[in-house]
């Protein structure tokens, strides 16, 4: 587990996938546990199938850049295989890759310009970077819980698990941003991303 | 209370808390959900103007009927309402009017990089930098109180940095201020600028500009952060987080306010320091200004003018020249990767701008394109767009050539909503100046790329008022033109033809292709993925060439020729049919097929539909 005064967090995905509304949440869960937050991300062109990038960062005193540097963040969480290999170098000597297993094919590939990356790559990277690797199947999971939509909510529960934060607080801040109606399959979601991460 | 805020919803909660009456833009990343979250307040007139020049004089009037105003937009729509800009600063208004100019360092959403800083130094406009949100919603209230007491336009220039962060920021309420007149002013010497009255509103607005930096001497939003003099750094923005993040011991110059500066202050931090640096993004605006002081000072010889700042970035410059950083840059392990296949933004599955495209790929015709989605028909496999410029240039751009006597035809291609915004005076041009144009406007009832913003053609506004739409095909026959034709954007055989009978004329000729957006939330509704016969499919490959990002190449080769067959992937496919219709082999059944052959499969024969999961 990691119990530092300040964590820097990158989320990495393709639109559409929730990335934005998991960036959001990780913010305001760090505003309630009494840390400075702040998260920076790109819109735009980004909603047309393109890579999308979040920085999330908490720190006891004071957060002055929203951005996390490459080498830098704590927790690289993945929403895609491939965006994880891309933007493996953030992650820190010493932190964590949570990595969905999940291929989301690019018009490049499916052209045939271009191969997507096997699988087999994962580890070997992140082994040579120094992080651990944690897969979690967030689409299966999500589905087990009621709706591959809360794929998303399997990987902030999977994180929650890294960090020494009372699950309560998640919890708050899930249900400020989740409609009450959806709430049961979203914490069984959690439920199973948390278990996903480590029991 | 706190509360973590965008840049924008700050600047939103901010115009809200001053007591804002009118607000008025058009959409454009990174701006556009300062109006859409400010829609949502009670007791603001919010809209979606047709134009930023129209945004512009909607807020303007808003304030010289004494009603605190707001226009916002992105760097290049303020180049659209540049002639407003100007005038505003002569005229000032009778109750606050602000700008919000939403810069864009780094290209993630525009045609270009531009400061916008220098827009309000070349029209006389205090311009407010800020850093982070909190002081998004501090300096929008304050632009207002500033606007009043200086009787100028405020300009807060922001960057796509500060308006998509968010970070905590403590919630006011508003203040409700009352409307400075009952009627309309009648004063033409300050609001009618004909050359008599603009003469004199000219040393009005230079003696303003010598007043507001005599107020910023003193205002706490520029101030002194004294820690190590031996390094002393003038920032503003963004940059200065970069700057307290990598240069901790630093001594700082923060400006809130970027134009005028201050000189006495300036004067003052730089006599305290012993070497002088100046950190800002984009253009050395503040460092000129310093420059001018007659003060030596090191910034852009250190700093890029190119693109984004990021803290790695000036920590690894700053290192180089000599400066405090925090700790050495971090090495990274050299690790080796497979090579990534690009992951661009494409036309989605289901596009309706897809058939048009198609069309125009398959006719080798030179396009002149414009800003929207629809620009993206410019990548491979369509690769039919040849010019985009900015907002309205296409048709033009197409005039012009034909004029030139170029020996093609030119089509100009337009979204519905940039047709409104800047398209109408270029076609009444074409139609009245007489060029064989042939402009094909997408019109996918929304305004798409920016999140489907309502414009003139979807019946709604803003603020989900009902309005009556602005037809396309009647207004631009009211201009004139003798040839025009409304089509199904996804009818690709209805296309062609009225292509081609279109193209038979030596004359201005529109084509309207019209479908809406796949992504509107009641079109999704509609969606039913369609699937390849494999019994069918020999692998030719035209599917693949229209760019859908739903058709993979299968793993399984036809058996009759040995080829990669198509495979559609269910979670993408909307079933547009595009594919259908162009597939020369019938293997890809459309969703009336696929219908017929679900009624006929129980009476035993079966097709099977894949299920959406």
């Amino acid at each position: 587990m990691l119990d530092h005064s300040s964590y820097s967090f990158v989320l990495v995905g393709v639109g559409g996938q929730g990335t934005l509304l998991a960036s959001n949440i990780l913010t305001e869960v760090g505003l309630a546990a009494g840390f400075d937050a702040k998260k920076s991300e790109v819109h735009g062109m980004a909603q047309r199938g393109g890579s999308v990038l979040s920085h999330v960062r908490w720190d006891r005193e004071r957060v002055h850049s929203p951005l996390v540097g490459a080498g830098e963040a704590d927790v690289l969480l993945a929403f895609e295989k491939m965006e994880a290999l891309r933007f493996a170098e953030l992650v820190r000597r010493g932190g964590t890759a949570v990595v969905n297993d999940m291929a989301v094919v690019p018009v490049t590939v499916s052209s045939g310009k271009g191969v997507y990356p096997d699988d087999a790559h994962l580890p070997r990277v992140f082994a040579a970077l120094g992080a651990r690797l944690l897969v979690v199947p967030g689409e299966r999971l999500a589905i087990e819980a009621g709706t591959v939509k809360a794929a998303n909510v399997v990987l902030l529960g999977a994180i929650s698990k890294l960090l020494p934060l009372p699950e309560e607080l998640w919890w708050q801040c899930l249900s400020q941003r989740i409609p009450p109606r959806f709430m049961e399959i979203n914490q069984k979601a959690f439920a199973l991303g948390r278990a996903a991460a480590g029991g | 209370m706190k509360r973590i805020l965008s840049g924008n919803e700050a600047i939103a909660r901010g115009a809200w808390e001053a007591g804002v009456h009118v607000a008025a833009a058009y959409p454009g990343t990174p701006s556009t959900e300062i109006l859409e979250e400010l829609s949502r307040f009670p007791k603001v007139y919010c809209e979606w103007s047709t134009n930023e020049k129209v945004a512009l004089d909607v807020a303007a009037g808003a304030a010289y009927a004494g009603r605190r105003a707001l226009a916002t937009m992105k760097h290049v729509g303020l180049n659209v309402a540049a002639d407003s800009f100007f005038y505003a600063s002569f005229t000032g208004a009778e109750a606050g009017l602000v700008v919000v100019s939403a810069d864009d360092p780094a290209m993630h959403s525009s045609q270009n990089e531009q400061d916008n800083r220098r827009f309000a130094a070349f029209a006389r406009v205090p311009c407010l930098d800020p850093s982070d949100s909190q002081e998004c919603k501090d300096f929008t209230i304050l632009a207002f109180e500033l606007s009043e007491k200086f009787d100028a336009p405020v300009l807060l220039r922001t960057t796509t940095r500060i308006n998509h962060s968010a970070t905590p920021v403590e919630l006011g309420e508003r203040s409700e201020v009352a409307p400075r007149l009952e009627k309309f002013p009648r004063n033409p010497e300050k609001y009618v600028m004909v050359p008599a009255h603009a003469r004199k509103r000219h040393p009005l607005a230079e003696r303003r500009t010598l007043d507001l930096a005599a107020w910023a001497e003193t205002a706490p939003i520029n101030r002194i952060e004294w820690r190590d003099r031996r390094v002393g750094i003038i920032t503003a923005g963004v940059a200065y987080q970069y700057a307290r993040e990598v240069f901790p011991t630093a001594s700082v110059l923060k400006l809130g306010m970027v134009f005028p500066t201050p000189p006495q202050l300036i004067r003052s931090f730089a006599a305290g320091v012993e070497r002088l640096i100046v950190m800002e993004e984009l253009d050395p605006v503040l460092e000129e200004q310093v420059r001018l002081l007659g003060l030596a000072c090191e910034g852009k010889s250190i700093f890029p003018i190119c693109g984004e700042l990021d803290p790695t970035l000036v920590r690894r410059v700053g290192a180089a020249a000599g400066l405090p950083v925090d700790r050495p840059p971090v090495e990274i392990a050299a690790v080796e990767k497979p090579e990534l296949p690009a992951r661009p933004p494409v036309l989605c599955a289901g596009c309706p701008h897809r058939g048009v495209f198609q069309l125009l790929s398959k006719k080798r015709v030179p396009v002149t394109g414009d800003i929207g989605c629809y620009t993206l028909g410019l990548l491979p496999p369509l690769s039919a767009i040849h010019t985009c410029g900015c907002m309205g240039a296409g048709i033009g751009v197409a005039h012009g050539a034909a004029k030139a006597g170029i020996g093609e035809r030119m089509v100009a291609v337009i979204g519905d909503s940039t047709f409104y915004h800047t398209g109408l005076p270029a076609l009444a041009n074409v139609a009245y100046n007489k060029s064989n144009v042939l402009t094909i406007i997408l019109d996918n009832r929304t305004t798409a790329m920016t999140g489907h913003q309502p414009n003139p053609g979807t019946g709604v506004t803003l603020q989900q008022q009902p309005s009556d739409v602005i037809e396309l095909e009647p207004l631009v026959r009211a201009l004139g033109i003798k040839h025009a034709i409304t089509v199904d954007g996804y009818d690709v055989e209805a296309l062609e033809r009225a292509y081609t009978e279109l193209m038979a004329h030596d004359e201005p000729a529109v084509l309207v292709a019209r479908r809406p957006c796949i992504l509107l939330p009641e079109i999704r509704k509609q969606w039913v993925p369609l699937h390849v016969l494999e019994e069918k499919c020999t692998g030719c490959g035209v599917c693949f060439r229209i760019g859908c990002p739903a058709i993979l190449r299968s793993t399984e080769m036809s058996p009759s020729t040995q080829k990669p067959m198509a495979l559609i992937d269910p979670t993408l496919c909307t079933g547009c049919e595009v594919c259908s219709q162009v597939c020369p082999f019938d293997a890809i059944p459309t969703r009336d097929q696929l219908r017929l052959a679900e009624e006929e499969s129980h009476e035993g024969c079966s097709v099977p539909a894949p299920e959406r999961s």
